[in-house]
């Protein structure tokens, strides 16, 4: 573990170098990390952001200063106060009930943009990408890019595709997506340069929903297919 | 009451202090660019500093008032005017029914921070009333403000109401804020930095340059990040990408974003500096994100590295100036 300055009010606890070479593992290291930090409600921290191989660490320097920190040794403090935390007794975290969720996705064409590029690239037709792509179990590796976005790994290795070049200016809220790896849905309206292979009814993220995004970090998914049909009526 | 759009101007967007806790979702801090120009504006007309107010960007806004108020702004050197009265920076006004105020320009920076009395009353969602763009939500509709829009005031506070009764012969304040707090742009900016634990990566060549050289501000710059062309900076360890240094601002937000969140643009909302992917970089300290706001294209940029003991120092010294002027401005009060 390694604990760096991301400028004066945020630091980075960098657990892993690398993620690639074992996700699951490390997204579970992170997810610990986050939580006992979250749970420790260091005073000053204000708020927590888990990623790939850090979780980062936000926090106030005044409020740590008017806490008795000294000025010139605020970094200090902190940087003692996580390692104090993250080492305390190993108590094993309860994973909780893993939470498995399933997102309808429509693939009519009207929706995947991208399901012939997608297909052309894998040199297989294009319900087998949609099979293969319904058939995987994906986990939410961190949320970002927009509010509600998951970034999602255990996407087939033969559907891995590469982003435009161009970014789209406007790709539709909803859209379900491949970017290289890894898989991903758009909860908003938004550029983007991933391909577009189906399209959810779902609503991913909603600021008047607590939690607002529909998908967490650490989650289990699966994407089932629905028709047009369902696709409105789910859409409502 | 209301005041309402009458110019909406290039992007106008309902701005406070931001929102925090949600980063996890992806949900940007978001608020203000310049954090320290709102709260100036906000205690300048007898809010909370927390209120909300309007983040204007680059051009000229027009707005009527419905009844009285006080309004204050900070930022770019623009021209504001009520009636033909001309409006300096940092002084609390006192505006009345019927009344239009214009801000054009700028001269000079790029962004402005107009607080109204009363603060804007639009619903907070997820704890701020803060307008995220890339979510479509907080401030008016989740959106920028556009010509004809009806923005919702509060309610004038009590000390207010005392500067409004105070003010109704001279109509413009006698007191002021700071002038480096309320004009923050300025030619050829030098912005402080902190070096990052793995700055080292960089060769000495490019930390001379890096240090001696100017950058350009590129105009395809906006609100979530600052391009810059430049000098080239290598790294020891990485064969450098032509235009690296080109790309300085606008990967200093991905490459935080791949430190939180690969990718996510969940940071600070103007977060300068920094290299691709590599973590290897320089982040401006908070008191000269002022500064950093108003960057736009044609300007040119300098770096100076500080410590981050100093980078609180200078925080914990604005600080002490604000409670201070705090103190000032409640001398008003009767």
């Amino acid at each position: 573990m390694q604990i760096t300055a991301l400028g004066d009010s945020a630091l980075i606890v960098r657990l892993r170098d690398r993620f690639e070479d074992a996700p699951d593992e490390t997204l579970n290291e992170i997810l610990r990390t986050f939580r006992r930090l979250q749970e420790a409600a260091i005073p000053g921290v204000i708020e927590l952001a888990p990623a790939y191989t850090t979780v980062a660490v936000f926090f106030d320097p005044l409020r740590m200063i008017n806490d008795g920190a000294k000025p010139d040794g605020v970094i200090e403090l902190l940087v003692q106060r996580i390692g104090e935390v993250l080492a305390g007794g190993r108590r094993r975290h309860k994973r909780g009930a893993t939470h498995t969720a399933e997102i309808p996705v429509c693939y009519d064409l009207e929706f995947a943009m991208d399901l012939k590029r997608v297909a052309h690239h894998a040199q297989i037709s294009p319900s087998e990408v949609v099979d293969l792509h319904r058939g995987a179990e994906y986990r939410v590796n961190c949320i970002g890019f927009t509010p509600g976005f998951p970034y999602l790994t255990g996407l087939p290795d033969k559907l891995a595709t590469p982003r435009h070049t161009v970014p789209r200016k406007e790709i539709p809220a909803g859209s379900v997506a491949i970017g290289g790896a890894q898989a991903g849905i758009y909860p908003q309206k938004s550029p983007g340069g991933w391909n577009v292979i189906g399209r959810t009814p779902l609503r991913l993220f909603d600021p008047q929903r607590d939690p607002p995004a529909l998908l967490q970090t650490g989650d289990q998914m699966r994407f089932r297919k629905i028709t047009r049909e369902e696709f409105e009526s789910l859409n409502g | 009451m209301n005041v309402t759009v009458i110019r909406a101007g290039f992007l106008t967007t309902v701005q406070d202090l931001g929102r925090t806790g949600h980063r996890q979702f992806g949900v940007s801090s978001g608020g203000a660019l310049d954090l320290h120009a709102m709260r100036i504006a906000n205690l300048l007309v007898g809010n909370d500093e927390t209120a909300a107010g309007l983040e204007i960007t680059q051009r000229d806004v027009r707005l009527r008032f419905e009844d009285e108020r006080i309004i204050s702004w900070c930022g770019g050197v623009y021209k504001a005017s009520v009636a033909l009265r001309s409006i300096p920076a940092g002084h609390s006004t006192l505006v009345s029914a019927g009344d239009e105020l214009s801000i054009s320009g700028p001269q000079q920076g790029c962004r402005g921070w107009l607080a109204i009395s009363g603060g804007i009353a639009v619903v907070p969602v997820l704890g701020s009333r803060s307008t995220d763009l890339r979510g479509n939500f907080g401030g008016l509709g989740g959106r920028a403000l556009r010509d004809g829009d009806i923005v919702p005031l509060g309610k004038n506070s009590e000390r207010t109401n005392v500067w409004i009764d105070n003010l109704r012969a001279e109509r413009i304040a006698q007191w002021s804020a700071p002038q480096p707090w309320s004009q923050t742009a300025t030619a050829n900016p030098v912005l402080r930095v902190v070096r990052g634990a793995e700055w080292n990566g960089f060769n000495d060549v490019t930390l001379q340059r890096f240090a001696s050289e100017a950058f350009a501000v590129s105009p395809d710059s906006d609100r979530m990040g600052v391009r810059l062309a430049g000098p080239e900076l290598r790294r020891t360890d990485d064969v450098a990408e032509p235009g690296e240094a080109g790309q300085l601002f606008q990967e200093r937000l991905r490459a935080t974003s791949s430190e939180l969140n690969r990718k996510s643009w969940t940071t600070q909302p103007i977060e300068p500096i920094g290299c691709p992917s590599g973590g290897k970089r320089l982040e401006v300290i908070t008191v000269d994100l002022s500064v950093a706001a108003q960057l736009c294209a044609g300007d040119h940029v300098r770096f100076s590295e500080v410590s981050i003991a100093d980078a609180h120092g200078l925080l914990l010294q604005r600080e002490r100036e604000l409670e201070r002027f705090r103190i000032g401005l409640s001398l008003h009060d009767s």
